[in-house]
């Protein structure tokens, strides 16, 4: 066990300096002067040069890119109008747009779109799983093409016209849902759940046809297996047959998706969270993206592959722990 | 159990006359092309104690029978007529009583030991999971303690350690012996195996017989052999029926089909199975459009 999670944890710091290193000479190689942008409209060549001087990017790729990791690492100092502003480790750079440590920036956000990721994860799982279960149990009866439509209604509708659509029923025309109000949990629970509903649901929906699918494929293949012929050859209650001989087989595999899912997520649910107006991970991306702020957009890549990283190696021992084949087979 | 291997013929004590007598067992299903009969006017009786071989080539119906004996038939499949067993009539039986007869009463071998055992849970846990649904009110230490003892029958060493290995930690033979603990941990009257050495080695297949033949001897216990394979009807069966396309081609006892076969397909059947004097390359076939190919290919 400790020698898989070991090997796990150096393959993962090599991908991390390869997406590390990627991101950064795409950003080098491709990107717009950010002195320029820094500088604004009424600039003078020489001021150009100063900043370009502070920012160190008069310096040779590879320094400015070891400069960087070495702030992940040990964290650095940058000079901002003069001044000196402490970056401490693990650095992830300093936005001059918003005048901010893009640290600080991330840190605020990742709260709301873990929120959002887990809310919405939980909805998706429990969802997709009754709803595929139910199919394969009514396989080709009215409730499994009831919901192999709604599957399909689901994954083809875009996040945002659902969102807006769901907005415009729920909180416009029926009233039912308040109008978000920006709270916090402790302050008042009732308004901040109120305020995830429509998020999570909008998030959740395509998802959920995916689980949907996914689970009642799984499960029909499940149930032409042997084994579940031999459990009712010995007589057991349907109840037990399809517990541990249908489910636990069917649904095992639905952990590495979610897994990955899941982490995928926290990388910032862009779509959702613009539309819904929440300030997580997934908005500063949009709006650093359009207003070209590198070391944000830079940060946020390097969580996200972060974060798919965790994800697949939480997946991975995870599976050692449900599936005894992979268990035995990594010890032997 | 073990009282009965000099009397054979007293297993349940109740009912008197066969341990299973079916009488013109049809089984259909439903196709595109409307209802097609697998297997058509079955009719065999196996007496208390006694082995009764099915043979047939693959499509013939052997595994449909021993699916509709036990109600198992794939989903679109039917059964009509007649299965006695110990007196009850099998078809058309409420689920519920059937599933008391199931693992309990009738246990079934099935040919893919490994495909046949869940691999998320132990083999102990498979055992005594039928023990766990039959009897009421025994804890779950007693049926591990029944799992140990079944496995230990079928002579699988150090039975009280691998009695919490997965299927996957065993070998293609032992898996089947697993598969054989199940079915006699229950003390069942009947065991039906279906094809059960076909996905085995040569001697491990000899072996998995013997055992098959060993525990009958013990329980007393009925036993129906479905198999492709002449050679082991005849090492262990006294009965057989041959069985082509769903239908009877023959039966009789062992000795009586194998000297003097009545059915021109089980004479070609017999001459199929290779000898060690052939010429080598010359394998005989039973093609069924040209009914002397199997004679004159000798």
């Amino acid at each position: 066990m400790i020698r898989i999670v070991g090997s796990r944890l150096l393959g993962m710091l090599v991908v991390l300096f390869l997406v590390t290193l990627f991101t950064y000479a795409i950003f080098f190689l491709l990107s717009a002067d950010p002195a320029v942008q820094i500088c604004g409209k009424n600039c003078t060549p020489e001021r150009i040069e100063q900043i370009r001087l502070n920012l160190g990017l008069d310096q040779p790729f590879w320094t400015q890119f070891w400069g960087y990791v070495g702030g992940l690492f040990t964290g650095r100092t940058f000079t901002v109008a003069g001044a000196a502003v402490e970056c401490a480790a693990p650095c992830l750079g300093y936005s001059f747009q918003t005048s901010q440590l893009v640290g600080d920036m991330i840190v605020q956000r990742l709260p709301i779109t873990a929120t959002i990721a887990v809310g919405a994860a939980v909805l998706w799982l429990l969802g997709g799983v009754v709803a595929g279960v139910l199919s394969a149990v009514k396989e080709g009866r009215f409730l499994d093409r009831f919901f192999a439509g709604l599957t399909l209604g689901s994954m083809s509708i875009p996040n945002y016209v659902l969102a807006l659509a769901l907005q415009f029923i729920f909180v416009v025309a029926l009233g039912w849902l308040p109008f978000p109000q920006a709270v916090k949990f402790t302050d008042d629970p009732g308004q901040w759940f109120l305020n995830f509903i429509l998020p999570w649901v909008v998030l959740a929906v395509g998802y959920a046809a995916v689980y949907t699918r996914l689970t009642r494929a799984n499960v029909i293949d499940t149930l032409q297996e042997n084994f579940v012929r031999t459990a009712r050859a010995k007589g057991l209650q349907p109840g037990l047959v399809w517990r541990r001989h249908a489910l636990r087989p069917a649904l095992t595999p639905i952990v590495t998706i979610f897994g990955m899912d899941v982490a995928g997520l926290l990388g910032g649910a862009v779509i959702t969270e613009t539309v819904f107006g929440l300030n997580g991970v997934g908005k500063l991306t949009a709006d650093s993206i359009t207003a070209n702020d590198q070391p944000v957009i830079m940060a946020v890549t390097l969580l996200s592959a972060f974060f798919v990283i965790i994800g697949n190696m939480v997946v991975d021992l995870l599976y050692t722990a449900i599936d005894p084949r992979v268990r035995t087979g990594a010890s032997a | 159990m073990s009282e009965s291997t000099s009397t054979p013929g007293a297993v349940s004590g109740e009912g008197s006359g066969p341990l299973l007598s079916v009488r013109d067992l049809t089984v259909s299903f439903r196709t595109a092309q409307g209802p097609t009969s697998v297997v058509k006017n079955l009719e065999f009786d196996v007496p208390r104690g006694g082995a009764l071989g099915i043979v047939g080539e693959s499509g013939s119906g052997k595994s449909m029978t021993s699916l509709a004996i036990l109600g198992l038939l794939p989903k679109g499949g039917t059964a009509t007529g007649s299965v006695r067993f110990d007196g009850a009539e099998l078809i058309g039986m409420s689920e519920r009583e059937k599933r008391r007869v199931r693992g309990d009463r009738i246990a079934m071998i099935f040919q893919d030991p490994l495909s046949s055992l869940n691999p998320y849970y132990k083999v102990g846990t498979q055992i005594a999971e039928a023990y766990l649904s039959h009897r009421s009110g025994v804890s779950r230490k007693q049926a591990r303690t029944v799992a140990i003892e079944a496995m230990e029958r079928v002579h699988i060493r150090d039975a009280a350690r691998r009695v919490d290995h997965y299927p996957h930690q065993f070998s293609g033979g032992m898996r089947q012996r697993i598969m054989i603990a199940m079915a006699l941990s229950m003390e069942p009257d009947l065991i039906i195996a279906d094809e059960p050495t076909t996905a085995l080695d040569v001697t491990v297949q000899a072996q998995i017989l013997d055992l098959l033949d060993e525990i009958r001897t013990e329980t007393g216990a009925g036993l129906i052999l479905i198999t492709h394979d002449l050679a082991v009807v005849s090492e262990v069966t006294d009965q057989i029926v041959v069985m082509r396309a769903g239908e009877t081609v023959e039966r009789g006892a062992v000795e009586q089909v194998f000297s003097d076969p009545q059915a021109d397909y089980t004479r070609r059947l017999l001459d199929a199975v290779p000898r060690i004097d052939d010429a080598i390359g010359v394998l005989r076939t039973t093609a069924i459009t040209v009914p002397d190919n199997g004679r004159s290919a000798r």
